[in-house]
């Protein structure tokens, strides 16, 4: 009733996820002069794979850094408007630690960016800046993550590897378990398939598919088939605009927008 | 039709075109061989004139004296037996304390005999303070430019301060360091005023080359490092420098080379043209060790060509001095190759 009463956007109707992990309110976001996003509103449920598609340069990663305050380091960017909360909290108020918001709210960047370390160093990075010591709690996260990325039993033998060694494909599982590590409630994936060839690609939206249980995804594409075979929900942005958000199958097979209709046939973008 | 386009379109190019095309190409050879040119004479000359005061044929194949002793006076004679002699002054007082008698042949030349150990110790004690301070701070300020400065008007104004530092001739420096550290602040001519003077002036090349290298770093691993809950000096200190540090070791190598060779900068401020006393001799406390004038290569050689007559004598002195000094830089220089090697062979990406 209260999404009704602000005009928040949720998922197909509302009741698809309950009490929303990431809830966004009139969002606008500035580059200096240049508005990239506008007027965004959308809720995302927890436990549930959500993509974000639009034709490049819409806005998407700028959303999705929005998240992890990852724009924080960018001096120009500004959030003009609106609210951005996280499990309830608004992750722009005042005592809000954006280093706490990280270790929440993890990230996958879209060319994966393996440290130039070793496979063991890279998995427990997180770990080890956030101040754990010892060895057998590192032990343990390291194959824990790795395990949950689906990579333990090709890196088992060689974890003092350098990891720039791995396969692109395997490099990005790697991070995929480097964020996992710290054990964060929300990973969100920048285009995490795009330098990767198609078997590569259909490892990780298995994987995707194995870590919804236990964290809430947020994924990025431009790849209309990988939105609509590892996504529960689909938000369709288009010049900075939230045009449509709706549960996948929705948008996939009966979207009520002309816009969104004609970015999925492939129409424009 | 079409067979004579493609026909046409490779066939050889205009004559006078071509000639063109190979004057370009043989004036910039030439360019090039004229600076080879350039490098190997002023090479081979200083070799062939210093190698015969520095080496000897026979083992140990060096004049050891030349790097073991300080510079004396010395004292050309012939002996009873009519054969000439050359002595440096300590020599030639037990010599003539043996006879007892003076030499009557005797012409004795300053600055000509002995060696240059001195110069060599405080050369590379000049050399080693100035850039562990120039690379101290200017990596301090090359990593607060690029990593947290931004692009305000202070920052600009700081950018503005180090090109201008840049320019500045090395005589500036000297006076500069003269006024403030010798005189100002009481110092005298001592290395630790050689030192923040030449470190004054190698700064803007240390931290111009730092923060190159500290952008060369890919900007990922700073964004991989934050989105996993690193703070910003988290992210640079684990993340960052240590991929960036051999960058930063070769500027370092700019910076020896500049440091050593320089003569301006210490000649007011941290070198004397003579002391007997070894750096680390005759100290009273540890703390008189920074506060001590040394003797220098470059200085001494400055001295011997222009402030004592000029003889074959000095001559000799004056180019195994310099033979010594261009190896002494090219070792150092050496050093910090071997040493970025190391590092970058742990840190690869
Ligand atoms: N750091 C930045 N500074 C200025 N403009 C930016 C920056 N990053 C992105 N933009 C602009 O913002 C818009 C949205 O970019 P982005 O969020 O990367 O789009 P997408 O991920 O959908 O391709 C684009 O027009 C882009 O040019
Ligand atoms: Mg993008």
């Amino acid at each position: 009733m209260e999404k009704d009463a602000t005009g928040v956007q949720g998922p197909g109707g509302g009741d698809a996820g309950g009490d929303p992990i990431i809830s966004v309110r009139g969002l606008d976001f500035f580059y200096g002069p240049l508005q990239v996003l506008s007027d965004i509103s959308l809720e995302i449920p927890r436990n549930l794979v959500t993509a974000l598609i639009g034709p490049s340069g819409c806005g998407k990663s700028t959303l999705l850094r929005c998240f992890n305050r990852m724009n924080d380091f960018n001096g120009d960017a500004r959030l003009a408007r609106g609210s951005i909360r996280v499990g309830g909290v608004d992750i722009n108020g005042p005592d809000v630690d954006p280093i706490e918001l990280r270790r929440r709210v993890g990230m996958v960047f879209q060319k994966s960016n393996p440290f130039p370390k070793s496979i063991y160093e890279n998995v427990a990075y997180g770990l080890r800046i956030g101040g754990v010591r010892r060895k057998s709690a590192l032990d343990e996260a390291v194959e824990r993550s790795l395990r949950n990325a689906a990579l333990w039993d090709e890196v088992k033998d060689r974890l003092g590897d350098s990891a720039l060694a791995l396969s692109g494909g395997q490099q990005q599982r790697m991070c995929i378990a480097r964020a996992i590590a710290v054990e964060p409630d929300i990973i969100l994936m920048d285009e995490p398939c795009s330098g990767l060839d198609p078997q590569a690609t259909m490892r990780i939206e298995e994987l995707i598919q194995e870590l919804k249980e236990q964290f809430t995804i947020v994924i990025v594409t431009h790849n209309m088939q990988q939105a609509s075979r590892c996504s529960d929900l689909t938000a369709f942005l288009h010049l900075g605009r939230l045009v449509e958000f709706a549960e996948t199958m929705r948008i996939f097979t009966n979207p009520s927008e002309k816009r969104t209709e004609d970015y999925i046939t492939g129409r424009f973008g | 039709m079409r067979g004579s386009v493609t026909t046409r379109s490779f066939a050889k190019g205009r004559r006078s075109f071509r000639l063109g095309e190979a004057a370009v190409i043989s004036g910039l050879r030439c360019a090039t061989y004229v600076i080879l040119l350039a490098a190997g004479c002023i090479f081979v000359d200083i070799v062939r004139k210093g190698a015969p005061v520095v080496l000897m044929a026979k083992p140990p194949f060096v004049h050891m004296e030349f790097l073991t002793q300080a510079p004396q006076t010395l004292h050309v004679f012939r002996d009873e037996a009519g054969v000439e002699r050359r002595m440096g002054e300590l020599d030639f007082r037990e010599y003539r304390s043996r006879v007892g008698r003076d030499v009557a042949s005797a012409r004795s030349y300053p600055y000509a005999g002995g060696g240059i150990l001195p110069c060599i110790v405080g050369t590379v004690l000049l050399t080693a303070g100035s850039i562990a301070m120039a690379m101290a701070l200017g990596m301090l300020c090359a990593i607060y430019l690029s990593e947290y400065g931004g692009s305000g008007a202070f920052i600009r104004a700081v950018r503005l301060a180090i090109l201008n530092l840049a320019g500045v001739p090395s005589i500036v420096f000297g006076l500069f360091g003269f006024a403030l550290f010798v005189l100002f602040f009481g110092w005298d001519v001592s290395l630790l005023a050689g030192w923040c003077t030449l470190a004054a002036m190698v700064l803007p090349v240390i931290i111009t080359a730092c923060e190159e290298s500290l952008r060369a770093v890919p900007k990922t691993f700073r964004e991989g490092a934050l989105a996993l809950g690193a703070t910003r000096w988290q992210a640079i200190w684990t993340n960052v420098l240590p991929h960036a540090l051999p960058g930063m070791l070769t500027s370092s190598i700019l910076g020896i080379a500049r440091v050593a060779g320089e003569t301006a900068p210490i000649m007011f401020t941290a070198a004397f043209v003579m002391r007997d006393n070894l750096p680390w001799q005759g100290l009273r406390h540890a703390g008189d060790f920074f506060f001590q004038g040394v003797m220098a290569l470059p200085y001494h050689i400055y001295y011997l060509s222009s402030k004592v007559p000029a003889n074959e004598y000095t001559r000799d002195a004056r180019y195994g001095t310099v033979l010594v000094f261009l190896v002494l830089v090219l070792a150092m220089a050496l050093g910090s190759i071997l040493l970025r090697a190391r590092i970058r062979r742990s840190h690869r990406w």
